[in-house]
C-alpha cells in the first residue's frame, strides 16, 4: 500500500506546489514510485512546475467523473521514470471534487505507487479538505512569519479533527517544513526563528529550505529544483527531507550556498 | 359473603417515624418567600419528599398575601402535610385544601438546611491532552478545563470554572462564564490575545506587561483582572 501524503499550509504562496514537486522528484530519484496529484482545481500550477503543461489531456476531474481512466490521465515524467503527475482541471471549480470520487482515485493510485502526494490548494475550504481527507501523513509548509504560522496551526487542527484518520481515532503523522528561510534575516530578527515556529506548532521538523533564487529558476524552466539544480542548497535540503520521509535519520541542518573561490572571484568582477 | 369472619385475616401494619419540618412563615410574606427561595437554591432538593407542617401562628386574618401562601409553597414542591395555628374560618384561606395536622409530635429543635450539601455534584473537569489549535473552540460550561498543551493564537477556551493551561496561552481564555467570579486562569506562558473572568476581560494591550511570557495566574479582584506571577 502506498503512503498518502498531503502537502498543505492554509496560507497561499508559501511553497506548497514547489515542495510537492521537489519532494516528489527527490523520492522518485531515490527509487520510489511516486504520483503527484494536483488538488488545486481551477488554479492548477503543478503541471507548470513539473514542465508538463503541454502534455495534459485528461485531468483529475475527468477521472472522478468517469470521462477518462487513470492510465489516460497520468503523465509520466520524462526525466525520472518513476515519477507521474495527475493534473487538476483548470476549467472547473472545487465543487467538482466529490468525496466518493476522490476516495476512489486515491484508492486506485495507492495500488500502483509507493507514494501518493496530494498538492493542496490554499485555504481551508473544500479543495483543501478533499486533499487532506485520505492522507496518512501531512507535510505542513510554513514560512517563518506570523500569519503563515497561525494558518498552519489552523490546518494542523483540521488534520487532527476532520480527516478520515482522525475520525477513525488514529493519529495523523505531521511534519513541519519551513521554507523561504533566510538565515541572515533570522539573525537580524526580521523573521521568526525556527525555534519559535517549532515551539508554536509543536510538530516534528522535516526540514528547513533556505530562500534561494534557484527555486524560482527551476520553476521557470518547468523542473523541480531537485532535478534542475540537484546540488543547490534548497535541492539538498529537499533531498534530505525526502530521506527523512522514508524513515532515515538525518540531522536537520540549513544547507548554505557553496561559494568556491571561483564564484567569489567571478562575483567580484561582476560587481 | 358472610362465610369469612372479619377477624380471620389481619392486615400487616408496622410503625415508621419521620421527622416533619415545621415552617413558620413571618411577615411580610413576600420577603419570607424570597428568603425561602434563596435557601432552596443553595440546597436543591432539600424539601423533596419531606413532610412539612405549616405553622400559621404568626399570621393574622388580614396578613397581606396570605391567600397565596399555600399555593406558593406547593409551587416550590413543598408538600404540606398539615397546618397548625391560624384559623380555617379566615376568609383569606377559604380556598385552601386544609390538611389536618397529625396529632401529637414533639418539637425537635431547629433544622438547618445543609449548606451546599445537596447542590448538584461538582461538574467534572475536562482534560485536553494536546494543544488547542487556531480556529478550535473548547466550551465546558460547568467545570474546570485543563489543557496539557498550548492554546494557539486564534483558539478559544471557555469554561464555567477555571482554565489551567500547562503550555503557552496565545489565544483566548474565558473562565467563570456562569457568573463564577472566583474562577481563575493559569498558564505557564502568558501571551494571550484575551482573557476574561465572569464577564470582565482584558485584551493583550491591557495586560500587565511584566507577566508577558511568564507563568501567570489571572484572577478577579472586585471588578479588576489581576495578573500575578506564578512561582
Amino acid at each position: 500500500m502506498a503512503k498518502v501524503l498531503v502537502v498543505t499550509s492554509g496560507k497561499g504562496g508559501v511553497g506548497k506546489t514547489t515542495t510537492t514537486a521537489a519532494l516528489g522528484a527527490a523520492l522518485a530519484r531515490a527509487g520510489q514510485s511516486v504520483v503527484l496529484v494536483d488538488f488545486d482545481v481551477g488554479l492548477r500550477n503543478l503541471d507548470l512546475v513539473m514542465g508538463a503543461e503541454r502534455r495534459v489531456v485528461f485531468d483529475l476531474i475527468n477521472v472522478i467523473q468517469g470521462d477518462a481512466n487513470l492510465a489516460q490521465a497520468l503523465i509520466k515524467d520524462k526525466r525520472v521514470d518513476t515519477l507521474s503527475l495527475l493534473p487538476a482541471s483548470q476549467t472547473r471549480d472545487k465543487d467538482a471534487l466529490t468525496p466518493e470520487g476522490v476516495a476512489k482515485v486515491i484508492a486506485d493510485l495507492s495500488k500502483k505507487f509507493d507514494w501518493v502526494i496530494c498538492d493542496s490548494p490554499a485555504g481551508i475550504e473544500r479543495g483543501a479538505q478533499m486533499a487532506m481527507h485520505h492522507a496518512d501523513m501531512a507535510v505542513i509548509v510554513t514560512n517563518p512569519e506570523v500569519s503563515s504560522v497561525r494558518d498552519s496551526d489552523r490546518i494542523i487542527g483540521m488534520l487532527d479533527s476532520t480527516t478520515e484518520k482522525a475520525k477513525a481515532g488514529e493519529k495523523m503523522e505531521k511534519f513541519l517544513l519551513i521554507t523561504r528561510y533566510d538565515p541572515q534575516r533570522a539573525a537580524r530578527g526580521d523573521m521568526l526563528g525556527t525555534d519559535d515556529v517549532l515551539e508554536i506548532l509543536s510538530i516534528p521538523l522535516l526540514g528547513i529550505i533556505p530562500e534561494s533564487p534557484d527555486v524560482l529558476k527551476a520553476s521557470n524552466v518547468g523542473a523541480p529544483v531537485t532535478i534542475a539544480e540537484p546540488d543547490s542548497a534548497p535541492a539538498r535540503a529537499y533531498t534530505e527531507a525526502a530521506r527523512r520521509l522514508m524513515g532515515e535519520k538525518v540531522e536537520v541542518t540549513i544547507p548554505t550556498e557553496r561559494k568556491g573561490l571561483f564564484d567569489w572571484l567571478f562575483k567580484r568582477r561582476v560587481a | 359473603m358472610s362465610g369469612t369472619h372479619p377477624n380471620s385475616s389481619r392486615i400487616r401494619m408496622s410503625g415508621r417515624s419521620f421527622l416533619a419540618l415545621t415552617l413558620t412563615p413571618e411577615t411580610p410574606l413576600v420577603d419570607w418567600l424570597a428568603a425561602l427561595d434563596h435557601q432552596i437554591q443553595r440546597a436543591v432538593g432539600f424539601f423533596a419528599g419531606k413532610p412539612v407542617i405549616l405553622d400559621l401562628s404568626l399570621m393574622r386574618a388580614d396578613t397581606p398575601d396570605l391567600p397565596h401562601l399555600l399555593p406558593a409553597l406547593q409551587e416550590r414542591g413543598i408538600r404540606v402535610l398539615g397546618i397548625e395555628g391560624g384559623d380555617r374560618s379566615w376568609p383569606a384561606v377559604a380556598d385552601w385544601a386544609w390538611p389536618e395536622s397529625p396529632m401529637g409530635g414533639r418539637a425537635s429543635g431547629p433544622v438547618s438546611i445543609p449548606e451546599g450539601e445537596k447542590t448538584p455534584t461538582l461538574a467534572p473537569t475536562l482534560v485536553v491532552e494536546e494543544s488547542v489549535r487556531s480556529g478550535q473552540h473548547i466550551i465546558w460550561p460547568d467545570g474546570d478545563v485543563v489543557i496539557l498543551g498550548a492554546v494557539s493564537s486564534g483558539a478559544e477556551v471557555t469554561a464555567g470554572g477555571s482554565v489551567h493551561i500547562y503550555g503557552a496561552l496565545r489565544g483566548r481564555a474565558i473562565a467563570g462564564i456562569g457568573g463564577n467570579a472566583d474562577s481563575r486562569i493559569f498558564t505557564r506562558n502568558l501571551a494571550a490575545e484575551l482573557v476574561a473572568i465572569d464577564g470582565f476581560y482584558a485584551t493583550a494591550e491591557e495586560m500587565d506587561a511584566k507577566c508577558t511570557g511568564k507563568p501567570t495566574q489571572v484572577m478577579l479582584a472586585g471588578e479588576t483582572l489581576v495578573f500575578k506571577p506564578l512561582l
